[in-house]
């Protein structure tokens, strides 16, 4: 792996260590408030400031990108899940049935990513009634997020599975007689899984990107969760008297894109040297 | 040419419908009116309120209302701005957010072309590694982390630049600055690998080896042919931009169509959510009808074969 590659290693497996260790690190309850110390500047005491109810920066940062990178994850399974299988029905069965799932994919490219996943998430936070409160926002922005993710991998899949129908071994599993679901499952699907996987490896930063976005502007997570964009939506808030409730929420998520990025264009090199 | 273009405008307009549609149909599903405050209004209050909006009606008698004052530019009354049209706020907002994202496609195309061609031309040398680092993080950088830099830096701690509103060229400098930070980086990393493969080519061999000078060689074989695979990805860069002004605009208070959507979305604003989900699509098919168009004029392969592929 080249060097690139290992810096975002580290900088994906630093940030998930954080996240998962959250308050330990710390040493402090991500809310716990302490109003003696609201607004105060990084110290010895706490290592990068708290915030205006005196809760621990750091912890919060923990917690933050526990909700980040769990709803990030959570996004990507989505699209791969709902892209592989409509990606390899578009492909393989080809004709009116390739044009029609297409041509309704096509119509999401019109419209700024931010914008669906603002309306998806109004709509699906009422769809999903029946789960407890406390979740329904969480998944909603997941589900929003998936949706928007799959389209590319979909279309990822979809020409994948067309160069792999033409291939001989697809000619010799049919010749001898196999289902065509059983070449699907059997055969092309593993043939095509390592693009996929570099496909998911980008997948993962677009959606903490996203998320983070419509966080920002105040129509993504909301209380009682925050993210690092929710934690970046408050610091900016404060930003002109207390820099740092704004500068260290932006280098965790500069943070994990890069790594992301990084670690993504490694695995790319690695396990998809057709494309390069 | 014209047979290719018709083709063309026929499927933007298809497009356009079928967001109006779905839009209309999502916003419509969703509980929660504008009207839903803390305190209940009176029943009869509630029904003038939704009589006044037309909203006792069956949904389908809306939805070919909708339409029907859609062709003629009428996009309805906004619920939250009392006594505004949608058409009328839009008319206000769109302008801002056009000439910021034309003023950040300027920089970014202009930009992203200097700087690809810099470091493409010297690969391996510092130019070149700089360009790399800087496109990398200008490619992973969420806008509103672009934004508080530049806001610390320009309009906290030098003063140089206002840091929010919309009151003359000094207002756009920042905001320009930050929607152009993805779809520059973006463009110099397209422009330094185009400029690679362009150099690697028979036909740059065969101009140099008969005696052009590398000036020309530069500008008439590589830097065309790097234009060319700009030009290419400049729909979704432009439609980046407008993704972007979500962000931006928030940020440095640009009264905009980005700013809008978003206090219309906590607003529950349904006309003005769809008027502006409206316009960003017409904005973004027109702007992927104009690179096609574009495209197929600087390439002529492209409008021989059939408006369908």
């Amino acid at each position: 792996m080249s060097a690139r590659g290992w810096v975002g290693a580290a900088l994906v497996g630093a940030l998930m260590l954080l996240a998962l260790a959250g308050d330990r690190v710390a040493g402090y309850r991500f809310d716990a408030q302490d109003p003696a110390h609201a607004l105060e500047a990084p110290s010895h005491t706490h290592w990068l400031g708290c915030d205006a109810l005196g809760r621990d920066l750091l912890a919060r940062l923990c917690e933050g990108g526990r909700v980040s990178l769990l709803v990030a994850v959570g996004a990507t399974a989505l699209a791969l899940a709902v892209g592989l299988v409509y990606g390899a029905l578009s492909g393989w069965l080809g004709g009116r049935v390739d044009a029609f799932l297409m041509r309704g994919v096509e119509v999401l490219y019109a419209l700024p990513d931010v914008l669906v996943i603002v309306l998806l998430i109004e709509v699906l936070a009422v769809a999903l009634g029946p789960l407890p409160d406390l979740w329904r926002r969480l998944v909603a922005i997941a589900v929003a997020l998936g949706f928007t993710g799959f389209v590319g991998v979909a279309r990822l899949v979809r020409a994948l599975v067309l160069q792999a129908r033409e291939e001989t071994w697809v000619e010799a599993a049919r010749a001898s007689g196999a289902r065509p679901s059983r070449i699907l499952i059997r055969h092309v699907l593993p043939n095509i899984a390592a693009p996929l996987l570099v496909s998911a490896a980008f997948q993962i930063p677009a959606a903490i990107l996203a998320e983070s976005i419509v966080s920002f502007i105040g129509l993504g997570i909301k209380p009682p969760f925050s993210s690092w964009g929710t934690l970046a939506s408050d610091g900016f808030e404060a930003m002109r008297s207390f820099p740092h409730l704004i500068v260290f929420p932006c280098i965790a998520i500069l943070g994990s894109l890069l790594g992301f990025h990084l670690l993504g264009e490694a695995l790319r090199e690695r396990l998809d040297r057709r494309q390069a | 040419m014209i047979r290719y273009t018709l083709g063309r405008v026929l499927a933007g307009l298809l497009v356009v419908w079928v967001v109006a549609t779905l839009t209309f149909l999502l916003l419509r599903f969703l509980p929660g009116g504008p009207f839903d405050k803390e305190r209940s209004l009176p029943p009869e209050i509630m029904r003038n309120l939704a009589h006044r909006y037309a909203l006792d009606r069956p949904l389908g008698a809306q939805y070919l209302d909708y339409l029907a004052r859609l062709a003629r530019g009428d996009l309805g009354p906004s619920y939250k701005y009392v006594g505004r049209d949608v058409a009328d706020i839009l008319r206000d907002a769109v302008p801002v957010s056009l000439e910021l994202g034309a003023l950040a496609f300027a920089l970014a195309v202009s930009g992203g072309i200097a700087l690809g061609l810099a470091a493409g031309a010297r690969r391996g040398r510092i130019v070149d590694r700089l360009v790399t680092l800087g496109s990398l993080v200008g490619v992973s950088a969420p806008s509103f982390v672009i934004g508080a830099g530049l806001i610390l830096v320009f309009g906290l701690f030098l003063r140089w630049l206002p840091a929010g509103l919309w009151e003359g060229p000094l207002y756009a400098v920042l905001p320009a600055l930050t929607l152009a930070a993805l779809p520059t980086a973006y463009a110099a990393q397209l422009t330094r690998a185009q400029v690679g493969a362009v150099m690697d080519q028979d036909y740059v061999r065969t101009a140099r080896a008969l005696g052009v000078p590398e000036a020309r060689v530069r500008r008439r074989h590589v830097l065309r042919n790097a234009l060319l695979a700009v030009m290419t990805y400049s729909g979704p860069l432009l439609a980046n931009l407008l993704t972007g002004s979500f962000v931006v605009e928030h940020i440095y208070a640009v009264p905009g169509m980005g700013r809008y959507f978003v206090s219309a979305v906590a607003n529950r604003d349904y006309p003005l959510v769809l008027g502006v989900t409206l316009v960003y699509a017409a904005l973004v098919v027109l702007a992927n009808l104009a690179v096609d168009l574009s495209y197929a004029w600087l390439d002529p392969r492209i409008r021989v074969g059939s408006p369908s592929e």
